[in-house]
Formats: structure tokens, sequence, C-alpha cells
């Protein structure tokens, strides 16, 4: 029960400005909690946001540990154009459905592996050595679909980005199914604790016979899987390989979508929940711009100034401004107090 | 030297006192700098040492006491402001910028300006000038990262002294440097003292110490030992200020002697690292405290670390009493061997400060059994609380981030973490560093139950009276090398203190 109550109180702030912005929403497009379904399917603005917003949900969630460990993944939006890449390539050379999503994934573990590799054994501050990835990703990309744009019209790879099943988009069940089954394997194990171990004290974590480059290669790999799936979904959605564009900048979403998740880039405590949270918020404002008819050339604009209000909301030195505002000073030491007080 | 015998001092700390929560870590401690002489400042870490300087520099705001700079009270509000008052400092790892030039850095902040440009040329002749000053000709418009540790050190005291010039602090300036850059670095540190500075030494090498210094101050445990002039001290009653005790030694006989040769229960033939320790033989026995005396840097917290494979061993072999051998070349293959390490340095080597107290303990269980199986929330919970309660850890419950805690609770924590593993093995480093009385006198008395339930441990301390007091023998280390065996009667703080110093004698015993 009381987990239960330190959970809740976690993920308050994201729950509460996600909740803030689908009013504003709301208001500004009364239209936007309708929703149909057409061909078996669900259509309307909440689902769209969903579905939108799954492969950067799909990012979060591994970048969320590769943070939790103090490190970071400037990879991913790569690793989506070369397992967008392999999937296309694969179901264009025939090798049918689940050969080539297995390719698909083992490029995305392959790739991890790199990271993982550069920054447990060699090293190297994952900043930099995700960074290769992130430059040369693409150019690997390019080199599977020779350039072009790899199109296919393979029934079923293009069922997991447009299909759904019952009626919910085959998106939003990959990204809820990942997040759900990443986050029993990471709470039910020790996994989540040696993490958040390696993240806030590397060397004392080794000293106390943590096995930290094994754990770290393994969460950079996850990462990679998890942007093998997002990269999956990305083709399949447009039913082609874009090398230069699938993922674009999507790695730099996933990062704030962790971040206004609450997730400290300086590593340690985490939560999945609240980053996936955190990746609906910045569909939803996306979607949102969209809907609300602003000129297309403003939606960045916007975007960065929303995400700037939410981050300086949740900063420490606003909390304790807002403390010192507060009513009851005495209570306002109670750092989740300060939170709600924070989120509208 | 002689003109300052008699002139009031230079600089004069007079009852400096810092407390940091859970630690005093300067005690009352009075300090006098005289014009033209190297005053050497020397205790173990956590002596209060740097604290003592960083008061006097204003990094600290000492919470007690005058600081005096020719007479008058000052009261520097920072590193920069003492500057002001002629006060430089010059750290172990130099404060420079590696990727300026080297005239650049020497003038950083008073950079010679012409029309509000810098002049380079300007600033360069003037980096050359100083830099003769130094016995140094090098060429100031290459980068300081082109140059080696012993110039840029050189480098950062021309820059410190140009900017204060009055008082040079060194905070272990010959840390990284060998025997040749030393003595650079000395001839250096005599040209300023002949030119009237005050300088500030601090070194844990002793022959340094009586090479370059004037007069030795002593601190132990955030108190002043005493203040000597070096022509009249030796080695011997040096090491005996550091860590012996000052009064009168009553010789122990103590009954600690083992109960007859016990069975080996870990056996190292030739164990060692190259440029951490040489290799040495230890036989350690169940139920038996092995102590470990020496100086910082002697070599005594790398035995630690070879044992427990942190820096892996790269000759001989360690075997069971039994005869099998064990793998030792990382932690991970020592605590499977049954070992556990309490480090020296708890904030960065042991606890993991935001995890609760119930995690830092489970931590390295849980690592040896793996990540597949977690020890389930109630389990964890009732160990800690177990140990909560046999250590009396005072945390209001086992859910406290563990960075919150005092020193001696944190240490508590470390101990819970490697009982719970059950180790027939157990290293501590220094266990009773930086902790109030009752904690430290909690811990000793917590060695001498494990040991006596069959736990053998390896304890190093520079407390040597307590090393008097638990262990069954002792190892004395010096130069990175395993020197004296002191057992049974042998075991005094007296026969330590001689075989810490004796340059030249070997074996005490």
């Amino acid at each position: 029960m009381n987990g239960l109550v330190l959970f809740s109180r976690r993920i308050w702030p994201q729950l509460l400005t996600l909740a803030v912005i689908v009013g504003l929403i709301s208001v500004m497009f009364p239209g936007f909690f309708d929703i149909s379904i057409a061909n078996g399917r669900l259509y309307g603005s909440p689902i769209d946001i969903l579905n939108r917003g799954a492969p950067v949900a799909l990012l979060a969630i591994g970048m969320t540990l590769v943070i939790a460990t103090r490190g970071i993944d400037l990879s991913v939006g790569a690793v989506m154009a070369i397992c967008g890449a392999v999937s296309a390539w694969g179901i264009t050379e025939g090798y049918g459905l689940f050969p080539t999503l297995a390719m698909a994934l083992s490029a995305g573990l392959a790739c991890g592996l790199w990271n993982g590799v550069l920054v447990a054994l060699l090293g190297i501050q994952p900043i930099v050595a995700t960074l290769i990835l992130m430059v040369a990703g693409r150019g690997i990309a390019q080199l599977i679909t020779e350039g072009a744009i790899l199109t296919f019209n393979h029934e079923g790879l293009i069922f997991f980005g447009s299909g759904s099943v019952w009626a919910i988009p085959t998106p939003v069940i990959i990204g809820v199914l990942t997040g759900a089954i990443v986050t029993l394997i990471v709470r039910r194990s020790a996994l989540g604790m040696l993490i958040e171990a390696i993240g806030i004290n590397l060397r004392a974590s080794t000293l106390a016979g943590v096995n930290t480059r094994v754990l770290l290669i393994a969460v950079y790999m996850t990462s990679g899987f998890c942007a093998a799936l997002a990269g999956i979904i990305a083709a399949a959605d447009i039913r082609g390989a874009d090398a230069n564009n699938a993922g674009l900048w999507l790695e730099l979403d996933a990062i704030l979508a962790v971040v206004v998740g609450g997730t400290s880039l300086l590593g340690g405590r985490f939560s999945l929940i609240a980053s996936l949270i955190g990746a609906l918020i910045i569909q939803a404002v996306n979607t949102g711009i969209l809907l609300s008819g602003f000129p297309p050339e403003f939606n960045l604009i916007i975007k960065a100034v929303i995400i700037l209000i939410i981050l300086v909301l949740q900063s420490p030195t606003m909390r304790t401004v807002l403390v010192f505002f507060s009513s009851d000073k005495a209570a306002g030491i109670d750092s989740e107090k300060q939170k709600e007080t924070v989120a509208p | 030297m002689p003109q300052s015998e008699a002139s009031q001092p230079l600089l004069r700390a007079r009852g400096v006192r810092k407390v940091f929560p859970g630690t005093v870590a300067l005690d009352g401690v009075d300090f006098s700098l005289r014009a033209g002489e190297v005053h050497a400042l020397l205790g173990e870490n956590g002596a209060g040492k740097s604290t003592l300087i960083k008061c006097l520099t204003g990094a600290y705001r000492r919470d007690d006491g005058d600081i005096l700079l020719n007479g008058e009270i000052i009261d520097p509000k920072g590193t920069i402001d003492a500057q002001g008052y002629g006060i430089g400092t010059v750290y172990q790892e130099v404060n420079l910028l590696p990727n300026l030039t080297v005239a650049e850095n020497l003038s950083l902040g008073h950079q010679p300006t012409r029309f509000g440009m810098i002049s380079t040329r300007a600033m360069n002749a003037r980096a050359r000038e100083v830099l003769s000053q130094y016995g140094l000709d090098i060429d100031v418009g290459r980068s300081l990262s082109s140059y080696s540790v012993a110039v840029q050190q050189v480098i950062a005291i021309a820059r410190a002294v140009t900017l204060s010039g009055k008082v040079l602090i060194l905070d272990e300036p010959t840390a990284s440097l060998d025997s040749h850059e030393v003595e650079m670095l000395f001839d250096v540190i005599r040209s300023l003292k002949q030119r009237g500075l005050g300088i500030v030494f601090i070194s844990h090498f002793l022959d340094q110490i009586f090479t370059i210094s004037d007069r030795i101050t002593v601190l132990r445990n955030g108190r002043l030992v005493g203040t000597e002039a070096t022509r009249d001290i030796d080695r011997v009653a040096l090491v005996n200020m550091m860590l012996g005790r000052e009064l009168e030694q009553e010789v122990r006989s103590h009954g600690k002697t083992h109960a007859g040769p016990g069975e080996a229960r870990l056996a190292f033939t030739g164990f060692g690292r190259k440029g951490r320790i040489e290799p040495f033989d230890l036989t350690i026995q169940a139920g038996e405290v092995v102590g470990v005396a020496g100086l910082l840097g002697s070599g005594r917290t790398e035995t630690a670390e070879v044992l427990f494979g942190v820096a892996a061993h790269d000759s001989g072999e360690a075997r069971r009493g039994d005869g099998t051998v064990l793998r030792l070349t990382s932690p991970r293959e020592a605590i499977a061997a049954g070992f556990g390490f309490c480090p020296e340095d708890r904030k960065t080597d042991g606890v993991i400060a935001d995890l609760t107290v119930r995690e830092n303990i489970a931590l390295a269980l849980q690592a040896r059994i793996g990540w597949m199986r977690r020890i389930p929330d109630r389990e964890q919970k009732a160990m800690a609380n177990d140990y909560i309660r046999k250590l009396d850890i005072r945390t209001p419950d086992a859910e406290k981030p563990v960075g919150l805690l005092s020193g001696g609770n944190q240490q508590k924590v470390m101990l819970a973490r490697w009982l719970v593993t059950n180790p027939s093995f157990l290293i501590l480093d220094e266990p009773t560093r930086g902790i109030d009385v009752g904690a430290h006198a909690e811990i000793i008395r917590l060695i001498e139950e494990l040991c006596a339930q069959g736990m053998s441990l390896l304890v190093i301390s520079s407390e040597l009276d307590e090393l008097v007091a638990y262990s069954h023998r002792v190892l004395v280390v010096r130069d990175r090398r395993h020197v004296a065996e002191l057992s049974g009667g042998e075991i005094t703080t007296d026969n330590m203190v001689r075989a810490i110093a004796a340059p030249e004698k070997e074996a005490v015993a």
C-alpha cells in the first residue's frame, strides 16, 4: 500500500501536466474528445496522440534505463532508420515477415551492443560514444536502402504501422506491451535497483560486486531493441524506409520525454511510467498545436515554449520559489507537496 | 632563515574550529608561519590538513578562531579574496587551463591590454620574465598541456606568487612527480624562501619533509599534536606524533596470541601488483584479525585492493586452507570466494548515497545472487531492520537514503552490507576514520565480536592504538612493501612506529 502511495506521488506532476495540456487543447478545439470507430479501428484525436506518440514512447523506455545509468543514447533516431531500412529490405527481398522482423530487431540489438561496448568496456563517455552511431547510422541505413526510399507493400509488415487489434492501433499496443514488460522485468527482478546503483555510483557498485559492465551493455541493448521496434513502426507506417528522415530528431524527443518524466540526467532513480507519460505530453503538445490551427511555421517555437514552461515549473529553483510564496511555509518542506503546487 | 627567528609570524591561525555535520574537522588548531620558512603540515587523511588550508584561504567559513596576517586579523571570504591578502595556493592537481598557452595561464584575469585588446607580445614577454626567475626557459606561446606536470606545477606556483606574493600554500605538490622533478621543485621552493615568502608544504613523503622543511606541524583527528623544528626531531618521533600515542607507552602483553596454530583459511604467496604493492606472502587463519599499519601512500590500501581484486594482482597466487586455488582478479570473484571489503573512502567507493539503507544493505548480496532472483522486499526489510538493530544504525527507518546518515552510521551500513553476505574474510580499510567517538568504540567491539565468531579480518588503520587492541598480528607496510610482521607481545605502538619510520632497518621484531 505504501508503495502505491509513493508511486502515485511520483507520477502526480506528469499526470497533472498531461491533463492540463489535454484540457487546453479541448478548450481550443472542442471536437477533441470525439472518438469514432471505422473499419474496426478507433479514430479520434486522443487515439491519434497515443498512436503518433508510440515511437517516442518506445524510445523513451530504453532511454530511461540508459539515463538511469548516468548515460545517454543519442543514436536511437539513427538506429530507427537502420532497423526500418533492414525491415524494408528484408521484406522486399522476400525473406518473409518473421525472419524480417527478427533481422530488424537483431540489428537494433547489435547497435545497442556497439554502444554498450564503447561505453562499458572502452570507457568512452556515453554522449560521444552514441554520437558515433548517430552520425554513422543514417549512412548505414542509406547503404541498406541503396540511397533510395525503399517502399514495400507487404500487408503483414504494414500491420505494425497502421493495423489494429480489437480496434486499438498496433503501435499503441506495442508501446503499452513493451512498457509493461520492461517495467515488470526491471521492477520484479533486481535489475531496477542495480541500474539505479550504477547510475548513482559506478565505482561503489563495482566494489559491491555488481556486474556493472554486463548491465551497462544490457541497458544500451535494450535501448537499441526499443529503437528497432520504433523503427519498424515508423517504416510500416509510411510503407517504406526513408534513411534520411525516419526517426529524425526523435532521440531529442525521447530524452525530453525522460526529463519531463522527472528522471534526472545525472542518473539514479527512474520511473518508466513517468517517462511514458512524458512522451504522451510531448505528443499531445505536437497534436494540439496542429489541431488548434496555428500557422505551421509556429509549431516548433510553440512546442519549445511549452516544454520550457514545463521544465521551469519542475526545476528545483522554481520549487523553492513556490515554497517561499506558498501560505504554509512550514509544511512546504515536503517536496511532494511542492510538486503538486507546481504542476498547474 | 636566521632573520625570521624572533620576528612575529607572517600568517597565524588562532584556535581555528570547523564543524561538519557529524564530525569536528578542526578543533581549536593553532598554526603559525614565519616569513622565509618552509613549514610542513603533516597528518593522515582526515587529520584536518586540507580543512585548515581551506579555512586559511577562506574556501571554508570557519566556525571559530582568528586568522592573522602580519599581526592583523583578516577574514578572507574566498580564495580570490585570500589572493588579495597575499595568500596563494597550489593544489596537487594543477588547476590551470591546459589548452591555453603558458603565458595566458600566467596572466589570466590580468592580461596586459592595448586599446582594449590583449597584447600577446607584452603578455609573452612578461611571462618569460616571470618564469626566468624560476629557472624556466620555455616557449611561453605553447599550450600548458604540452609541458610535464612538474613544469606545470612550477607555472602554477609562479602564477600564485605573482598574484599573491606573501604566503604560498603547496598542497601535495610532489605527489605525481619523479625524484628529479621533485629536486627541481625544491630548488624553486628554496629560492622563494630566500625571497622571504612563507611557504606551507603539505606532503606525506617523510623524506621530502626532512629535506625541505624548517618546521613541522602535525595534526591528528582535527587536533594540533604539535609543532617542532625539523632539525630537532627524528623520523620515529615524527611518526609517533602522527600515529602513535603521545603518552608513555605501556607494553601491552595481550591475551590475543592465537589459541595454538589455528588452521590457515587463506594463503597468499608472492601476491602483488607492479606499481601498487610488491609481492608479499600472507596467511590468514580463521578467527584472526590481521592489522595493517603504515603511512598514507605506503601501500596499505593497495594491499587491500590487490587482495579484493580491485586492482588485479599480476604475480603470485591465493589458495584456500584446503589447497584449492582462488581466482581473485575482480571484486566479483573475490566476493564469490567469500570476501568482503569496506573501502577507505565511504563516499566515493562505499555507499550508494541516493539508495535507501535497505537497498544499500541488500546490494552486495543481491549482486552475488544475480539480478534474476530478486530478494523479496519483505526479506530485504527484515534483513535491514535486523542489522539496524544489531549494529545500532541511527536512522528513522530502513527507507531513508543512506547519504543522509552520519559517517559512523554509513560505515555501519557498509558493514551490514557485507555481513549479510556472510563472508569468511572481511577487509576493512580505515573503518573508524571520520566517525564520532561513540560509533568508533562500537565498531571496534564489532570487529572483536566478528573475529570471536570465526571470521577472518584484515583491518587497515592509522590509529595504532586500535590495532594494538584487536590485532593478533600486524603487518607493517612502507614504500609499497610489507616490511615487518609483529605478533603477540611484539604488537605495541612503539614497535609499529619504529618499523614504519626506519628507513634502512628491516623487520623490527
